[in-house]
């Protein structure tokens, strides 16, 4: 699923990076513990979270995530979408709690799992 | 770089800044894609000098980074004078973590840490001494 289907669905509004927007997803992962990210967590997946702070963008530069969702309607400061713009990351933002956006994106097709086995 | 060119890089890890914390990891994974080093092999480095930049931050006052990086592997070395590990093989464990909440807020302290470290660097060497600081230092081979 595009990106920009994404964003319809999660009916989430863009914050950063309109380069991914045809970029195609196929799994995601909800996590509010970035630690938890970097041991299991996939490649190319959608990274949802309710963490709002430049680390969230941080750890997604360093496992080549390229899409992050903020959930519950947290609002990003200017310096977290600025690092992510910087790092060619696209910041999408959700008034659904992190269940709901899941949810989701679960029914309309993205299944696959965001973590190794 | 040629065989036996060896690039260094050294980086200061500032205390307590949460916002510039991972801006030597950052500058690493830059240059290591810019040699052309495999993306698996890169996100690796990537990772565990991440995990050990934030332990600097966090536990230790900040400290030093200091790469070497050759044809066949990088060397990352963190080191700090904060206060030492007084149990490694207890702080090795997954979920062992004396963060304090605030720390907790920003989305570490899940003591993973370590343990990611172990599972993404092909060697992992941390002397620690408490009260004098810690050094750790993780290799990646590129092939
Ligand atoms: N550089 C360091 N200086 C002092 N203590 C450290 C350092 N790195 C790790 N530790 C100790 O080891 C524990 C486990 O580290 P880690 O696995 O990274 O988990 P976390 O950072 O989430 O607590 C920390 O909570 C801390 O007590
Ligand atoms: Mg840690």
């Amino acid at each position: 699923m595009k990106v920009r289907e994404i964003i319809e669905i999660l009916d989430a509004e863009l914050l950063s990076g309109s380069e991914n927007l045809d970029l195609e997803i196929y799994s995601a992962c909800g996590a509010d513990l970035m630690s938890d990210v970097m041991a299991y967590v996939k490649e190319n997946v959608l990274l949802l979270t309710g963490l709002v702070n430049p680390q969230v963008v941080r750890t997604a530069e360093m496992m080549d995530i390229k899409v992050i969702a903020f959930v519950r309607g947290k609002n990003p400061v200017q310096n977290i979408l600025d690092l992510a713009k910087d790092k060619g990351i696209t910041v999408i933002a959700t008034k659904h709690p992190m269940f709901i956006a899941c949810g989701k994106l679960y029914s309309a097709g993205i299944t696959g799992r965001g973590v190794w086995d | 770089m040629g065989l036996s060119n060896v690039l260094k890089l050294h980086f200061d890890i500032p205390a307590n800044d949460f916002v510039s914390a991972g801006e030597a990891s950052s500058s690493v994974k830059k240059t290591l894609s810019q040699l052309g080093i495999a993306p698996q092999v890169i996100k690796k480095s990537a990772i565990a000098m991440y995990e050990a930049e934030i332990n600097a931050v966090i536990h230790a006052n900040g400290g030093t980074a200091d790469i070497e990086i050759d044809q066949d592997k990088v060397i990352i070395k963190i080191q700090d004078e904060g206060p030492g590990i007084p149990d490694l093989d207890l702080a090795m464990q997954e979920g062992f973590s004396t963060a304090p909440d605030t720390v907790r807020q920003m989305g570490f302290g899940a003591g993973m840490g370590l343990p990611n470290m172990k599972r993404y660097a092909d060697e992992l060497k941390i002397n620690t001494e408490v009260g004098r600081g810690t050094t750790v230092i993780i290799r990646v081979n590129f092939a």
